[in-house]
């Protein structure tokens, strides 16, 4: 690991029910994002990859295990300054902005709850920031494209300064055009701001843009970790891997056959 | 253009067309393909009218949407020009669709084999018994390994993927000629993904049907179909040989696939695409 951990996990685990209902979402995953690094977390639905953004960024409450983030041991509740230090994008642009609320609205919130002033020109700053006139700020979501509602997303976690960015499938819901241009748009930030992440997504390639290791998680436990120029080299070991590899290349009857279709 | 020898379907200057209180708005521009027993790939982003050319060859475009067209043509009738009551005999049993999530498509409070059965008595006439085998052998042809099981089954117990072959398997039981799907993998993971899609070109392969496959995954149609129609506002920018895709002419195209990162060739930044206003002319 070239610099030290900002954020580690020990043995997280997550579960939901109880007794014969008993999903046991996330299971003693380990891993660690050095500052500055950015992290992949694959798998597909169910696997727990969002459960454990959840958890992280505190919106779930019922975890175990240890979590220690910028040197500091967090239990369950979180304070005012874990949530300046950690923000959270999530998949998607239609559902996480406020219908009602204006993009003045969305970015002032955050201000306020952490006490920052000089609002009105942190919010233009903002805007412009993620590629958005400063004419935004009076309009309503429905008034923005999918593209333009991530970008709002984007700049109201940033606003706050955080140092971590906790990606929830970005740009899944956005055509591949919009896709690349909010993918770009998070490179440069990540320039500029010397930002850490994790990533969540299911799309390999997207991972590999976007991230310099990776965990690929399956039925809430982590498979195999790597780094993006071995996932690039198709050394991944563990054959999930390879078979998320294998499908994310498109359609190949003779490939498919090879590796087997009973999921 | 490269046309089949044999079309099954013809399209000739489709228009669709709603009027809104915002103004008239032009989903599909005049748009014309014709298709034989293969898979046509309809790619595009969204807006581009990839959707309601499909709902439109099946008239299923709802209201304010106006349909207009010189041709369509299907097995040699004119789809303009039928009664509602004749679409409704073309429409499962000769030409069906399959939907992009499952979830919302089947029926939440039937069971799986009575929503098979009842669409396959009522396009065939079968007798219960007949129709019961029949949706027995159409969950075995999708590869469901207890149909027994999904048979009793209501929809909520099932998973996304398996739900998508209940839903093949039903509009796939009165052997339709062409089957129109619309995103049909895209709410499953792609592992997933990959196996629905086997079981689609088997079936599509083996009886000799025609299949319209919409999707805005340029890898995964360039990979699966035989032809590709590419779609921007409204119109047709390109038409090419699926596995010639990636040598695509139209600067959409082009612009469209570059934008796509790739595992097996890094970048800096990824091309944006620039769109011309002349594309939409």
């Amino acid at each position: 690991m070239p610099s030290p951990a900002i954020l580690s996990l020990r043995e997280l685990s997550v579960s939901f029910g109880r007794g014969a209902d008993l999903v046991e979402a996330v299971r003693r995953l380990t891993f660690d994002v050095a500052e500055g690094e950015w992290y992949g977390l694959v798998g597909e639905s169910g696997s727990g990859k969002s459960t454990v953004l959840r958890a992280i960024s505190g919106l779930l409450l019922h975890w175990s295990g240890g979590m220690v983030v910028a040197g500091e041991p967090q239990r369950p509740r979180r304070t005012r300054r874990f949530h300046k230090l950690l923000q959270m994008v999530f998949q998607d642009p239609y559902g996480s902005l406020h219908p009602r609320h204006t993009v003045d609205r969305a970015l002032s919130e955050p201000l306020a709850i952490h006490r920052i002033g000089d609002a009105d020109r942190r919010i233009d700053r903002a805007l412009v920031d993620v590629g958005l006139d400063p004419s935004f700020r009076y309009r309503f979501p429905h008034q923005l494209s999918g593209g333009q509602r991530q970008r709002v997303a984007i700049a109201r976690a940033l606003i706050v300064e955080p140092r971590i960015l906790l990606l929830d499938e970005p740009t899944s819901a956005l055509d591949v055009s919009v896709q690349a241009e909010i993918l770009n748009l998070l490179r440069r930030l990540r320039g500029e701001h010397g930002l850490t992440a994790i990533l969540v997504s299911h799309n390999l390639a997207v991972v590999a843009h976007m991230c310099e290791r990776l965990g690929v998680m399956q039925n809430g436990e982590m498979v195999e970790e790597m780094s993006v120029g071995q996932l690039r080299a198709a050394a991944p070991q563990h054959p999930y891997t390879r078979k998320l590899l294998t499908a994310s290349g498109g359609y190949d009857r003779q490939v498919l056959a090879a590796v087997g279709e009973t999921a | 253009m490269i046309e089949p020898a044999a079309a099954m379907l013809e399209v000739e200057d489709l228009r669709v067309r709603f009027h809104t209180r915002q103004g008239v708005i032009d989903a599909v521009r005049g748009i014309g393909f014709a298709l034989g027993r293969e898979k046509l790939g309809i790619v595009g982003e969204s807006g581009s009218g990839k959707s309601m050319t499909g709902r439109a060859i099946l008239r299923l475009v709802p209201p304010p949407g106006e349909v207009a067209a010189a041709t369509l043509r299907f097995d040699g009738r004119d789809l303009m020009t039928l009664s509602e009551r004749e679409m409704r005999r073309i429409r499962g049993k000769r030409i069906s669709m399959v939907l992009q999530d499952p979830k919302f498509s089947l029926n939440p409070v039937m069971t799986i084999g009575d929503q098979i059965v009842e669409a396959y008595r009522l396009h065939t006439g079968a007798g219960k018994g007949a129709a019961r085998r029949r949706a027995l052998e159409m969950l075995e042809a999708v590869r469901i390994h207890d149909p027994e099981r999904v048979y009793a089954a209501y929809p909520h117990q099932l998973s996304g993927g398996m739900g998508q072959r209940a839903m093949i398997a039903m509009m796939l039981a009165p052997e339709p000629d062409l089957l129109i799907a619309d995103e049909p993998t895209s709410a499953l993971d792609v592992t997933i993904q990959m196996q629905v899609l086997a079981i689609i070109d088997e079936l599509v392969t083996s009886r000799g049907m025609g299949l319209i496959f919409i999707s805005h995954d340029l890898n995964l149609v360039a990979s699966f179909c035989d032809r590709v129609l590419i779609m921007y506002a409204g119109r047709i920018v390109e038409t090419c040989r699926a596995a010639e895709l990636h040598q695509a002419r139209h600067p959409y195209t082009r612009g469209l696939l570059a934008s796509l990162p790739r595992i097996d060739r890094p970048v800096a930044e990824l091309p944006v695409l620039k769109r011309d206003p002349a594309w939409a002319v």
